[in-house]
């Protein structure tokens, strides 16, 4: 472990990454503290990836610096990498090598005897609950195994700085529950983590601050609470027994809450947009009163929950323009996270 | 329907076990780095773990060079010495020279399809010797060599080869020849880095390959060759290699044409070796 723990895991100044024409990365600083898992939020072409393979020493910045653990990430290329490991959005193992061969063949390239190479490959599997694949070829993995073979790669030695770039994208809900339980342990035992993710949730279940990129540039950053504040409560949904209330209740909510009311295509639902939450007066405060203040005025109220902003709505509220826009990059923002976007929805007994 | 299949799949899949992860997480002393030769070793191994998974990779190394024998002892023997036999005693070293220096692009094709997969990011992010990587390729390249040189020289015995310089002439040119390819199969790992695609990388493979090795003293005495010809062919890496095995493996222990053949490998090693790491480390 690094005895450097108590300051900066990262810290870059300007970041500059060109492709051609393209500014990937375009100016971004970051400043992530040691032992902490760092959210870096933003849609596909972003320039995400481009940060963390500058800061894993795979590419060449093209301007500004960058510090991991106080060493420069240009000039001491070679202590940098021997303190992170980078778990890449594609697998980052052999394909054509069983799951244990790989393990051992990156254990002997981190110095490991062959003896050592061997158990530590063995515990690993076991830990993550592929012994039963150990000796089948990676390419026969489904996607939460490749995932978790990955990771494995990652940790063979406990590294200062994990990179996990967009770790969960593709997988199905149970298997990004689980690579969350691996990031949760990994950061309990001291290592910091820089995650990229497309999906609020994602940074919300993991991340203690969040960097929010868009078109190579950080829009955003804070501790989750200040992000959220900064984009708005969330939105109120409600469903009511009695259609003819609903211009009732839209009008009690407008004032209210002040928030924006928009009557959805069932009759008898409707949805309010809360605006920035106040220190004095959270959502759930609001929600609250707002409900009370409908159960006075006598409309009945069959369901009620609370969700939390999105990241298509925090897009929309830092950059006004949503994650699909055309000048946002692959255009695919948000198609493959539908099941991820809405955020939980905090359910409230009416 | 995706979602149904790996749903099951995750069901089926033991669960992470985060105890058991969180100890083996406790950090320990890291292991010093590898040695630049201990890390190459290890790439070597990988190299040969792939052709345990997909043996029929050796085939270029097996039917190939059998083939080449055959068909050149036969096609040729009868006009330019008499008879097969004769011309065989002096065909095998040269033909092994040939097939040898042209089974080497594969490395270039191998180099170039492997190189886009996310598994050179790993590669990369370790504290290692970066050309480890490479010669990694090319000593698990060398083992092929050598596969190829003892079949065609089987293959060359029972049409009739005797070589004159006995079991260490024999063995000293294949150990030249496997050196030389070594060196030369610098040219392919760059090229597999510069070109795109694996079909350019072939396009471009053949287009050295095929002047290199046949304008050269493998098949006849460049004597009869016209001056322009001879003077290319006489200072090629490929005639004098080819010069030097059938040297070595008639036991005339050629000093002159081992010391060429050394050199050229040495010049490519020192050209290519730079040029590739540098395209390796742009990627």
């Amino acid at each position: 472990m690094s005895t450097q723990t108590s300051g900066m895991a990262i810290e870059t100044a300007g970041l500059v990454k060109t492709f051609g024409e393209t500014r990937a990365v375009d100016g971004v600083d970051l400043t992530v503290p040691a032992g902490t898992v760092y959210g870096v939020l933003g849609p596909n072409g972003a320039g995400k990836t481009t940060t963390v393979k500058m800061l894993a020493t795979l590419l060449r910045p093209d301007g500004g610096d960058a510090h991991v653990f106080g060493h420069d990430i240009v000039r001491e290329a070679d202590t940098v990498r021997g303190l992170v490991s980078l778990t890449g959005q594609y697998a980052s193992v052999d394909e054509d090598l069983t799951g244990a061969e790989n393990l051992v063949l990156l254990a002997r390239l981190l110095g490991h005897r062959k003896p050592d190479a061997r158990n530590r490959a063995a515990q690993l599997l076991e830990a993550f609950g592929l012994t039963d694949a150990a000796a089948k070829q990676v390419k026969h993995y489904s996607g939460g195994m490749r995932r978790r073979i990955d990771i494995a790669a990652s940790l063979l030695n406990t590294p200062d700085l994990l990179f996990l770039d967009e770790p969960t994208t593709g997988l199905d809900p149970r298997s990004r529950n689980q690579v969350w339980d691996i990031v949760r342990a990994v950061v309990a035992r001291g290592t910091t983590v820089l995650l990229t993710t497309q999906y609020l949730d994602e940074a919300d279940q993991l991340a203690s601050r969040i960097a929010v990129i868009d078109r190579g540039k950080v829009i955003a950053e804070g501790t989750k609470g200040e992000l959220k504040a900064s984009v708005g409560a969330g939105t109120v949904h409600l469903r009511l027994r009695d259609p003819d209330q609903r211009p009732l209740a839209a009008d009690l909510l407008r004032r209210l809450l002040d928030a924006q009311v928009q009557p959805e295509p069932d009759p008898v639902t409707l949805t309010a947009r809360l605006g920035a939450a106040t220190s004095r007066d959270t959502a759930a405060e609001q929600a609250a009163r707002a409900l009370g203040e409908l159960a006075t005025a006598g409309i009945t109220v069959d369901n009620f929950s609370l969700g939390q902003p999105s990241l298509d709505e925090v897009f929309l509220a830092l950059t006004g323009h949503d994650t699909r826009a055309p000048g946002a990059g692959a255009g695919s923002g948000t198609g493959s996270g539908a099941d991820h976007s809405s955020g939980p929805k905090d359910e409230v007994a009416a | 329907m995706s979602t149904v299949t790996t749903t099951a799949e995750s069901a089926e899949l033991a669960p992470v076990r985060t105890d058991s992860l969180a100890e083996l997480l406790v950090a320990e002393e890291r292991p010093p780095r590898p040695s630049a030769w201990s890390a190459s070793l290890t790439f070597g191994w990988r190299a040969i773990l792939k052709i345990k998974h997909v043996p029929e990779q050796l085939f270029d190394v097996t039917a190939f060079p059998i083939m080449m024998v055959l068909m050149y002892t036969y096609l040729f023997g009868g006009a330019l010495a008499g008879s097969p036999t004769e011309y065989i005693q002096f065909l095998l070293p040269g033909i092994l020279v040939m097939s040898v220096v042209m089974i080497t692009m594969y490395t270039g094709v191998s180099v170039n399809t492997d190189i886009e997969k996310g598994v050179f990011d790993r590669f990369r992010t370790l504290p290692i010797w970066r050309p480890s990587t490479m010669v990694g390729y090319l000593l698990g390249d060398a083992l092929r060599y050598t596969i190829a040189s003892v079949v065609m020289l089987t293959v060359g015995i029972v049409l009739g080869y005797r070589p004159d310089g006995g079991v260490a002439g024999v063995l000293a040119g294949i150990v030249l020849l496997v050196v030389f390819a070594f060196a030369f199969s610098w040219i392919w790992t760059m090229f597999g880095l510069m070109l795109r695609t694996e079909k350019s990388v072939m396009g471009v493979s053949m287009m050295v390959i095929f002047p290199l090795t046949f304008l050269s003293n493998v098949f006849v005495d460049p004597r009869t060759m016209p001056g322009w010809l001879q003077a290319f062919v006489d200072n090629s890496p490929v005639t004098h290699l080819a010069s030097a095995v059938r040297g070595l493996m008639a036991g005339d222990w050629p000093a002159d044409e081992v010391a060429w053949s050394l050199g050229w490998s040495a010049l490519f090693v020192l050209v290519f070796g730079p040029i590739t790491m540098r395209l390796y480390h742009h990627k």
